[in-house]
């Protein structure tokens, strides 16, 4: 009976060593099933999904305006300091002064990607990009101003 | 204590595992007291990446502290922030819409999937076998996939947030989690062929690492540790949150209490999750995904607690409020740092090389530990 039992065990040891090879072979003579991306050399084709969240962007249109009002929402918003709101003082075409943004500043480096900055924005202005690759040689190159030189607030956005 | 390195007076050695070792997944670090390769007591000694996240909530609003929270407990970052958002919900009392309750439902069921993936590649590896964890990444893959066009990360989401979710779902979303699900059940069987049958995986798992059910409650295990030891300890199924009570699927429960009960309690949980899906995945309701709430919110004076059914047992979050936008205290009770503590109870006694395999049954996920 022991002699039975011992040769049974070293059978179903064997086996079950059997069917995990058999499983490796297959995927060794499947090559289709092969699901690994090839980063870098597939960067021409990479697409991520609109709303994967990179970094935080301002979109400006043909006249180099974007929407922003400088309401500091996104400021508050910001669980790290991520943002800065910087204003200047304009003076607009019925020669009234008028506040404007100056710089948005945008510390990439504190960024956590949390999305509530946009979610806070009431106007639209800034949004999340879809970049990924961010390391940089020197990390003054982090800290961003989002609005062009020169631009300014679209018209009709208050 | 002793020191850290050398021989005890009693002549037994003193050895060090981690904290930079690729068994303990993170910055975990044990002295060991060996008695030729027989254990004798195992110490961990924690708070190598302690971040201060309680500390650091206190000075975050509401709606601010709950991204801080998806770098807890990493692998499971939907439970996390689905455990603060519902616990200012009850200080708001607020209803959250039937559709971001489905949502929520089913983002932390698949991350749930997707935890326990990570763990059996992860677990395989500890004892030496290569190829699972490649399998378990590709279901893993595609799980991430899903949550990245959705949430828009794969990791860190910060999707639930107080009142709802922060988007509506994809419009590929259920096609993708049905796909998914598809090539779940097709590959699943090669989970048992490779690993669970394996002659030398089995004996590496059975009667090591044996936890019995009084012991399972009194050093507060919950989660699949605890459900391997047949104490019944599944917050979904005891305290019932968001609309775990109309789903049909059962508490998975293992008597042996050993390494073994404790793999297979998380092999059968990950099938749960699948039916949870599968009932929900076509009938999710139409309507908001976001209940309107205050731009500044503000919680009432009192103290507020609420728990979820993380991939690794109960996480609590306690938060006292005096009033004002951000929170007086904030403790969570992480299932990680419970479910440790056991290591040296159950080690004691057994092989050197058997402890790798007793970490990797318990599912430690050192920032949860820390915090």
């Amino acid at each position: 009976m022991f002699i039975k039992k011992y040769i049974q065990d070293i059978w179903g040891a064997v086996k079950s060593l059997l069917t995990g090879m058999r499983r490796t072979m297959y995927y060794f003579t499947h090559h289709k099933e092969i699901i690994t991306e090839q980063y870098p050399d597939n960067r021409d084709t990479l697409q991520l999904p609109e709303r994967f969240k990179g970094e935080v962007v301002m979109p400006h249109d043909e006249n180099n305006e974007h929407r922003c009002t400088g309401c500091q929402a996104c400021e508050l918003a910001c669980p790290n300091g991520t943002i800065k709101v910087i204003f200047k003082n304009e003076i607009n075409a019925e020669g009234k002064k008028k506040k404007a943004i100056d710089k948005l500043v945008y510390h990439l480096e504190l960024c956590t990607m949390c999305n509530l900055c946009i979610e806070a924005c009431p106007s639209d202005a800034i949004k999340m990009a879809q970049t990924f690759e961010h390391s940089v040689f020197d990390r003054n190159e982090l800290t961003k101003i989002l609005n062009n030189p020169g631009s300014k607030i679209m018209e009709g956005v208050e | 204590m002793f020191e850290e390195v050398g021989t005890t007076p009693e002549g037994d050695m003193i050895i060090n595992v981690g904290p930079q070792h690729p068994a303990t997944h993170g910055v975990l670090h044990l002295v060991i007291t060996l008695n030729g390769e027989t254990i004798k007591k195992v110490e961990p000694h924690l708070g190598y990446i302690h971040r201060s996240i309680e500390k650091m909530c206190e000075s975050l609003s509401y709606r601010q502290f709950i991204y801080v929270t998806s770098r807890m407990d990493y692998l499971s970052a939907h439970m996390n922030n689905h455990a603060c958002a519902m616990c200012v919900e009850k200080g708001l009392q607020v209803e959250i819409p039937p559709r971001a309750q489905v949502i929520r439902v089913l983002m932390s069921e698949l991350t749930r999937i997707a935890s326990h993936e990570l763990w059996w590649g992860a677990m395989a590896m500890d004892l030496g076998a290569f190829t699972p964890f490649f399998h378990a990444f590709r279901e893993r893959e595609s799980i991430n996939d899903i949550m990245e066009e959705t949430c828009g990360a794969r990791l860190t989401m910060n999707y639930m947030v107080p009142g709802g979710v922060m988007h509506d779902l994809h419009p590929n979303f259920q096609q993708r989690v049905k796909a998914f699900m598809k090539l779940y059940k097709k590959k699943i069987h090669e989970y048992d062929e490779m690993v669970t049958g394996n002659i030398i995986f089995q004996n590496r798992m059975k009667n090591v690492g044996v936890l019995s059910a009084n012991d399972a409650i009194s050093y507060g295990c919950t989660g699949p540790t605890a459900r391997g030891s047949g104490v019944s300890s599944d917050i979904r199924k005891l305290y019932p949150y968001e609309i775990y009570n109309t789903l049909e699927f059962d508490e998975v429960l293992e008597t042996g209490g050993d390494s073994f009960a404790r793999y297979m309690v998380r092999i059968r949980e990950m099938q749960q999750s699948i039916r949870i899906i599968e009932q929900l995945i076509d009938n999710i309701p139409e309507g908001d995904f976001q209940t309107k709430t205050k731009a500044v919110l503000k919680l009432p004076k009192g103290e507020f607690y609420s728990r979820v059914e993380t991939a690794r047992g109960e996480l609590g979050v306690y938060i006292v409020s005096e009033g004002g936008t951000t929170p007086y205290r904030i403790k969570f009770r992480s299932p990680g740092f419970s479910n440790l503590s056991v290591l040296n109870h159950i080690s004691k006694g057994s092989k050197l090389g058997d402890l790798v395999a007793m970490m990797g049954t318990l599912d430690l996920v050192i920032p949860d530990i820390d915090r």
